[in-house]
């Protein structure tokens, strides 16, 4: 944006955006009248004074139809505390994208969503997750389930060392399919689904780890959607790819969108605003702000957010 | 003026070289040349030291199945003998020099010796003569001499003239005729000896069971008795065979190739003693080598002679390569079992800390310290607990099966020392996977097993495979643990053969380096053993070469097949 913009975007956003977090009364008053504004996070120091299910988070554009909902959601690192009081509902077959400076728990959110922080000794969580109303800290819940319904992709696309084919049914094998047909079309539709059946059906059966970090990606993506998920986590995809391949995963996110819910983390806030339908922005644990990804890009309504995305600090 | 400013340059020159040189010298250091020389200088002498092991052992190794030039000395005093010059020494203190020379003709030495050390002086001429011919005989070592004649009943050639084809068909008459004769007779005593062996043991189980007892026992003691007649019987039949087999011995002895030695004294030769016989001075090149591969050949297939100083070494062989084999049964999936555990599942903690601590530390326990564990835990434990179970009777009469030391319990004492190594290679494998591989494979629903099977194994196994190859060359050098849990100097019967069943895992066994132990230091003929020394250690390298090398070749492809290349 040029600077003339800047400036009369910042000159309408006190009378626009005139609350400031922590600003109770106001917050109450108005979550349910404005309709696609975010929801405000809960400052750390107050915990659980928002009525859960309440229509405190109404405000939020998901409203209609949140597939993942979290609650007064916090993580301790030991004791350590790394996410403060996280309330916050995705929308269901939209992209969310998570953003904030290094550290500030994207990931470590992300990952409370499919209990990867299970595999992390030490990590302690309160606060409850609900997947279409099911608890997800729940410890009796079945994790492998959840995992199921809930896959991710990594930063890091590390395929496993085994052919194409078999790392793309490695999610369905592990579920104990046998069955050659079931496999082999699962195989080529995610395949195809994740773009990259084109360049590899000659050569299924080769090592997938003689491949472009690219091709690794969208092979991890295949990878996730092969066991049919609801949701698929993307933990920066596209950090450690060349601009190529980092446009290819976005148009692919762009095509997943509809069918699967997707929830991205990244530091690229270009590519944030580019595939996400929702962006939350995280600050040192806390949700800052969550609302519709134009509105927060054009129109953020906290004064940390509008610092974060025009770059003077993080 | 001109002094005033020489010496102003001169105070400036004295003044500048020193902080010239102290930045060159700080360069120098900065540089890290001489580290990189430290370096370069630590690897060349590791590589120096390696080397002239290698080529000491290879150079001597290599020469002693080469047929040298016989010479024919004769002495200043007019003595003459044949013999191969093996080398010369210079005595230091006089300045006399003499060589050695391999005479053979055990025999005819008083001392029984077949080396002898001849002072340069001492030695009026030395010939090459074209006749002359190395027998090598089964007993009594090599014969150095001239072909003169045959004797003997069965030989038809005995008037030609004694030329090597004559001694050849000679001796390939006289073989067949032994296989004809002897061979049947002695297949049949094997037989008879194994049924003797089998009998004795059920015998010895019956009088166990009725020493148990007190009285009204009649059906023991009739078994007892029928055992005893058979037994009998048995080896009734067994002496009628063998003194059948001497007296065809016997004649046989009596067909004689003559030999005379260099001093003209004729000697007779029975041919069934004789192994091979040549003429290294009438030899080609392409005899010689020949000559060589059927050494080579008689090394690797053949029974020890002589006291482990001539003939083969397959019994060592074989007795190596099963242990290591047993080894490895014993120590691989141990180790990576606990090596899995350590790295998977183990919560890191005090307690770990401390294992994996005594982990590493076994390593440098003396092996001979798991030699008598090995002793008192597998042989007199175990070993002794087994055979109360199932061997009474040999418990009692003091000649146990599994509480005395066998193949089995040296492998598994070798496991016991090599484990560490695959457990700690193990786990740093495991260590060395990118944790982005295990999510992916836990984000995708897989349990920590599935994970561990499907994904973790595979790609660890190279570095498993490095563990093992470590265990494995450990092992095959090793021969202190051996020496008191089974290793003998010439074992009867081999850990594997015909009879069943098949695998006898309590038996003693030889192997290579507990004999080139006992060669090297435990031989009366020190210098008849020397070349063999060489020879078993250069087989004992060389088998190690091979198997490490397959499990290098296995883990490379492996480490193809699994490994993460970074892109």
């Amino acid at each position: 944006m040029n600077a003339t913009e800047e400036m009369s975007r910042r000159s309408v956003l006190p009378s626009l955006f005139g609350r400031r977090a922590g600003d109770e009364g106001v917050r109450d008053e108005n979550s349910n009248d404005l309709q696609g504004s975010p929801s405000l996070p809960a400052n750390c120091p107050h915990p659980n004074h928002l009525p859960k299910g309440e229509g405190t988070v109404a405000s939020h554009p998901a409203q209609a139809d949140p597939v993942v909902q979290t609650r007064d959601l916090c993580l301790y690192y030991g004791s350590k505390q790394a996410l403060f009081n996280i309330s916050m509902d995705f929308p269901r077959r939209l992209v969310t994208a998570l953003i904030g400076p290094s550290g500030c728990g994207k990931s470590t959110l992300l990952r409370c969503l499919n209990r990867m922080n299970d595999l992390i000794d030490d990590v302690s969580v309160t606060g409850s997750i609900l997947l279409d109303s099911e608890e997800v800290n729940d410890p009796a819940l079945d994790v492998i389930e959840l995992r199921r319904r809930v896959g991710m992709v990594f930063q890091k696309a590390v395929p496993f060392p085994k052919s194409i084919y078999e790392n793309v049914a490695y999610g369905l094998r592990i579920a104990g399919i046998r069955d050659r047909r079931i496999l082999d079309e699962a195989v080529e539709k995610s395949l195809q689904r994740a773009a990259l059946w084109e360049e590899v059906k000659d050569r299924l059966n080769d090592s997938a780890l003689g491949f472009s970090g690219g091709q690794h990606q969208r092979l991890c993506i295949a990878r996730a959607i092969a066991v049919s998920p609801e949701i698929i986590l993307m933990d920066e995809p596209c950090s450690a790819l060349d601009p190529r391949s980092t446009t290819r995963i976005e148009d692919l996110i762009g095509e997943l969108r509809g069918e699967y819910t997707i929830i991205t983390v990244t530091h690229n806030m270009q590519q944030a605003a580019r595939v996400s339908d929702f962006t939350a922005f995280l600050y040192e644990g806390t949700l800052v702000e969550f609302g519709p990804t134009k509105q927060l890009f054009t129109k953020p309504e906290k004064k940390e957010t509008e610092d974060y995305i025009t770059g003077r600090f993080g | 003026m001109a002094t005033n400013v020489r010496v102003h340059s001169d105070s400036a020159h004295a003044a500048l070289t020193p902080t010239l040189s102290q930045e060159e010298r700080r360069r120098f250091w900065r540089r890290g040349e001489p580290l990189v020389w430290a370096t370069a200088a630590a690897l060349a002498g590791v590589l120096v030291l390696v080397f002239a092991l290698l080529a000491i052992v290879l150079v001597n190794g290599l020469g002693v199945f080469w047929p040298a030039q016989v010479v024919e000395v004769t002495l200043t005093d007019g003595n003459k003998f044949l013999g191969q010059r093996i080398r010369s020494a210079v005595n230091p203190d006089t300045g006399e020099s003499s060589t050695q020379f391999k005479t053979g003709n055990r025999e005819q030495d008083p001392r029984r010796q077949d080396f002898r050390w001849i002072k340069d002086d001492a030695i009026a001429a030395i010939a090459n003569p074209a006749e002359v011919c190395i027998l090598e005989r089964a007993e009594n070592g090599d014969f150095y001499g001239y072909l003169k004649g045959f004797a003997g009943p069965d030989l038809a050639l005995a008037s030609h003239t004694p030329v090597a084809k004559t001694l050849s068909k000679a001796l390939n008459s006289i073989r067949r005729k032994s296989a004809e004769e002897i061979a049947p007779i002695a297949a049949r005593l094997l037989t008879l000896s194994h049924q003797l062996q089998e009998t004795h043991g059920k015998l010895l189980r019956l009088r166990y069971q009725r020493s148990g007892t007190i009285d009204g026992q009649t059906d023991i003691d009739r078994r007892i008795a029928d055992l005893e007649d058979e037994s009998r019987e048995i080896k009734d039949q067994s002496d009628r065979l063998v003194s059948q087999q001497q007296r065809r011995l016997a004649n046989l002895r009596r067909n004689v190739v003559i030999m005379a030695d260099a001093a003209g004294k004729e000697t007779s030769i029975a041919l069934v003693d004789l192994v091979r016989f040549y003429n290294p001075n009438a030899m080609g090149v392409p005899a010689k080598c020949w000559h060589y591969l059927s050494k080579v050949g008689e090394l690797l297939w053949d029974n020890p002679r002589e006291s482990n100083t001539e003939g083969g070494l397959f019994p060592a062989i074989f007795g190596t390569v099963m242990l290591i084999f047993l080894m490895a049964i014993a120590c691989f999936p141990l180790g990576v079992l606990a090596g899995i555990y350590l790295g998977e599942y183990a919560k890191d903690g005090f307690l770990v800390r401390l294992v994996r601590i005594a982990v590493n530390n076994l390593a440098g326990i003396p092996s001979i310290v798991y030699g008598i564990f090995g002793l008192g835990f597998f042989v007199y434990g175990i070993g002794g607990l087994l055979d109360q179970w199932f061997f009474p009777e040999r418990v009692a009469t003091g000649t146990p099966t599994f509480g005395t030391g066998g193949i089995l319990w040296a492998s598994l004492t070798l496991g016991l020392l090599t484990v560490p190594v695959v457990i700690v290679s193990t786990e740093e494998a495991l260590r060395a996977i990118p944790r982005a591989t295990r999510e992916g494979s836990y984000a995708l629903g897989a349990t920590k097993l599935q994970t561990l099977v499907r994904v973790l194994v595979p790609m660890a196994s190279p570095g498993m495979m490095t563990g093992f190859i470590l265990a494995m060359a450990r092992a095959a050098g090793e021969v202190a643990p051996l020496m008191i849990t089974g290793v003998v100097k010439l074992a009867p019967q081999m850990p594997v053969d015909g009879t069943f069943p098949f695998f006898h895992l309590d038996r003693k066994f030889m192997h290579l380096g507990f004999h080139i132990y006992d060669v090297g230091f435990q031989s009366p003929n020190v210098e008849a053993s020397k070349p063999m020394v060489y020879v078993t250690t250069l087989l004992l390298l060389l088998i190690v070469l091979a198997m490490t090398s397959v499990a290098i070749y296995l883990r490379n492809r492996m480490r193809r097949r699994y490994q993460v290349r970074t892109i």
